[in-house]
C-alpha cells in the first residue's frame, strides 16, 4: 500500500516550475549550485549558501537516510512523517510509504517514491531500501 | 547601547477566562489592557506606545488602537509567534531607551478553544507565496508532528526518553494544583504521562499544552515612572536588564533538529544582563510540549546540550524540590495557552515571582533574578526564539 491519505497538491511557483515537470516524469531533481558546487533543500533560485543566482536542476540520486521521524498515530489514517538526508549533503521532509511503522528507525536507507496528489504534480516521498 | 535599567515592567495581568465564547477576541485584548493598566496604577490616557502581534485583529496595531481608542506616538507590530510578547517587551525598553514612549501597553488574546480549532493536529494550510509550503504542506505537517520529530531526534541523539520529558509535565502539574485558574490542576504522575495515548511518536497527549481561551497584558514604562507608580504601591520593582532574539531554521537543508533559537538569543540575554545561568532563580520556558522546555533548558546553559533529559529528572522543575524552578502557574502545559501563544503568560508569571506575588506553595524564595523564554512558530522548521532577563529591584 501506497498512503491512504489524500496528498494535497503542491503550490507550483516560477521558481520551481522545472521541479515538478521533471516528477510528472518520475525524475527527482536536486537544486545544486554551480558557482559552489552545493546542493540546497527546499529548491530555490538564490543559492542560500553563496548568494549565486547560477541555481540548476541535477539529476538526483534519490537515495538518502532517515534523520528523524514521526508516526501521526492520532489522524484517522496514520502516516509517517520525516527528514530525510540526500545523498547530495541537505535534509528534506517527506512522507516514509510502503513501510511497516513500526519498524522505522533513524539512519534507515530510503529511495525515492513519487505519490499522487489531489489535483498537481505527484510529490516525492521515500520508501524503505 | 542596551535596555539594562532602561525600562520596567509596571503592570501585568492575565485573563482568568480558559473559555470565552461570549467575548470577542478584541473585546479580550481591552480587558487584559485595562486590567494591566490597574495593575499598574495607570489609566488609558497615560499610554503612548502600543505593542501587538498576529493575534491582534485586523492587520498591525490599527483595529485594536481604535478599538480601545489609544493616542500614541510609537507602534510595533512585530509578529514572533507564540514569543512575540517577550521580544515586544524588549522592543518596548528599547523604544523607552530611546526617548520614543515612556508608557508602553503590549496586548495578548484569543479563543481557540470557543473556535474549535484542533490546533496541534490538523495540518494548516499556508500563504501559497511562502516559498516553503509546496515542500512541508503536502505532507501533513501539524504542530505536534513537527516538535515530535524533534524529540525523535534528540532522543536518537541523546538517549532522551518518554519518562525523562514526562518530568516536564509533572514539574508543572505540580504548580497547577496550586492555581484556581488552571485548565487541568491534578497532579499527575510519569506513568500517567508515558501511558497517555501516543499522538506523534514519540509524544503522548500529556506530553501537548491545552488549547485555550484567554490572554494577557503588560505595561513597560521608563524608571522614573515606575519610581513613581510605586510611592502607593510598594511593592519591588521589575527591571528588565537583558534581551535577545533570533529566527532559527532549516539553513538550506542543513539543521540540527535538537536545538533551538534559544542557542543564540539566550547568550545575547545574559551577556547583555551581564549574569549566567547559575544566577537566576526562577524560569518561565515555553511548553508547548514536553520536548520544547527540555530543549531549550539546554540551549540556555542551565544543563550541558544532550543533557536536559537527565536535569529535568526527578523533580528538578519543582518549586522547593529541584533546582530550577519553571512555570510556577501551571505553564501552557497545564494552565493555559492562550491563542496558541506562550509568550505573554511565561512574562506574566515571572513578574509574579519577583514580585512575591506567586501562590505562596510555589513562590520561589529571594528571587531577585527571573527569565523569560519562548519559541513561536515550529521547532521542527522555522521558529523564532526570544529571551528576557528581569531583575528584582
Amino acid at each position: 500500500m501506497a498512503t491512504a491519505r489524500k496528498i494535497p497538491a503542491p503550490v507550483v511557483t516560477a521558481e520551481t516550475q522545472a521541479f515538478w515537470d521533471a516528477a510528472r516524469e518520475n525524475r527527482f531533481v536536486v537544486p545544486v549550485c554551480a558557482a559552489c558546487g552545493r546542493a540546497h533543500w527546499y529548491p530555490r533560485a538564490i543559492c542560500p549558501f553563496c548568494d549565486s543566482g547560477k541555481v540548476e536542476w541535477r539529476e538526483g540520486s534519490g537515495k538518502g537516510t532517515i534523520y528523524t521521524f514521526s508516526v501521526m498515530r492520532r489522524a484517522k489514517e496514520p502516516y509517517a512523517i520525516a527528514y530525510v538526508t540526500l545523498a547530495e549533503g541537505p535534509a528534506m521532509m517527506a512522507n516514509i510509504v510502503d513501510s511497516n511503522f513500526d519498524a522505522l528507525r533513524i539512519g534507515q536507507p530510503v529511495t525515492v517514491v513519487f505519490e499522487p496528489t489531489e489535483d498537481g504534480p505527484p510529490v516525492p516521498m521515500f520508501r524503505p531500501v | 547601547m542596551t535596555i539594562k535599567g532602561k525600562a520596567y515592567i509596571a503592570g501585568a495581568y492575565e485573563h482568568p477566562t480558559r473559555l470565552a465564547p461570549d467575548k470577542t477576541v478584541a473585546q479580550l485584548h481591552a480587558e487584559v489592557a485595562l486590567g494591566a493598566l490597574a495593575d499598574a496604577g495607570l489609566t488609558r490616557a497615560d499610554i503612548d506606545g502600543y505593542f501587538c502581534a498576529g493575534d491582534a485583529p485586523g492587520p498591525g496595531p490599527a483595529s485594536m488602537a481604535d478599538y480601545m481608542n489609544l493616542k500614541l506616538r510609537h507602534v510595533d507590530s512585530t509578529e514572533l509567534g507564540g514569543t512575540s510578547y517577550i521580544a515586544l517587551a524588549a522592543h518596548a525598553a528599547e523604544a523607552i531607551a530611546l526617548g520614543k514612549c515612556e508608557v508602553a501597553l503590549i496586548t495578548l488574546a484569543g479563543r481557540p478553544r470557543s473556535e474549535g480549532m484542533a490546533t496541534g493536529t490538523t495540518p494548516r494550510s499556508r500563504d501559497p507565496n511562502q516559498p516553503e509550503a509546496a515542500w512541508e504542506f503536502p505532507y501533513g505537517l501539524t504542530t505536534a508532528n513537527g516538535y515530535a520529530m524533534c524529540a525523535m531526534r534528540h532522543r536518537h541523539q541523546y538517549g532522551t526518553t518518554s519518562e525523562q520529558l514526562a518530568w516536564v509535565k509533572v514539574a508543572a502539574s505540580h504548580h497547577a494544583q496550586h492555581n484556581p485558574s488552571a485548565m487541568l490542576p491534578e497532579v499527575v504522575t510519569v506513568a500517567d504521562v508515558v501511558n497517555s495515548p501516543v499522538i506523534a511518536d514519540p509524544l503522548h497527549r500529556l506530553d501537548c499544552c491545552v488549547i485555550s481561551d484567554g490572554g494577557g497584558a503588560l505595561v513597560v514604562v521608563r524608571p522614573e515612572i515606575a519610581k513613581e507608580l510605586n510611592r502607593k504601591l510598594k511593592r519591588p520593582l521589575v527591571k528588565l536588564i537583558g534581551t535577545g532574539e533570533t529566527v532559527k531554521h532549516l539553513s538550506g537543508g542543513t539543521f540540527d533538529l535538537t536545538t533551538s533559537g534559544a542557542a543564540r538569543s539566550g547568550p545575547a540575554a545574559f551577556a547583555e544582563a551581564g549574569i549566567k545561568p547559575s544566577d537566576i532563580k526562577y524560569v518561565s520556558i515555553y511548553d508547548s510540549f514536553t520536548i520544547t522546555v527540555v530543549m531549550q533548558i539546554e540551549d540556555l546553559g542551565f544543563c550541558a546540550k544532550g543533557a536536559g533529559g537527565k536535569f529535568v529528572s526527578d523533580g528538578n522543575l519543582i518549586s522547593g524540590v529541584g533546582k530550577l524552578p519553571f512555570n510556577t502557574d501551571g505553564g501552557g502545559l497545564c494552565n493555559n495557552h492562550p491563542a496558541n501563544r506562550g509568550g505573554m503568560t511565561k512574562v506574566i508569571e515571572a513578574v509574579r515571582q519577583l514580585r512575591g506575588e506567586a501562590h505562596p506553595a510555589v513562590q520561589v524564595k529571594n528571587c531577585d533574578l527571573a527569565l523569560a523564554q519562548g519559541t513561536g512558530m515550529q521547532l521542527g522548521t522555522r521558529h523564532c526564539s526570544a529571551t528576557l532577563i528581569m531583575e528584582r529591584e
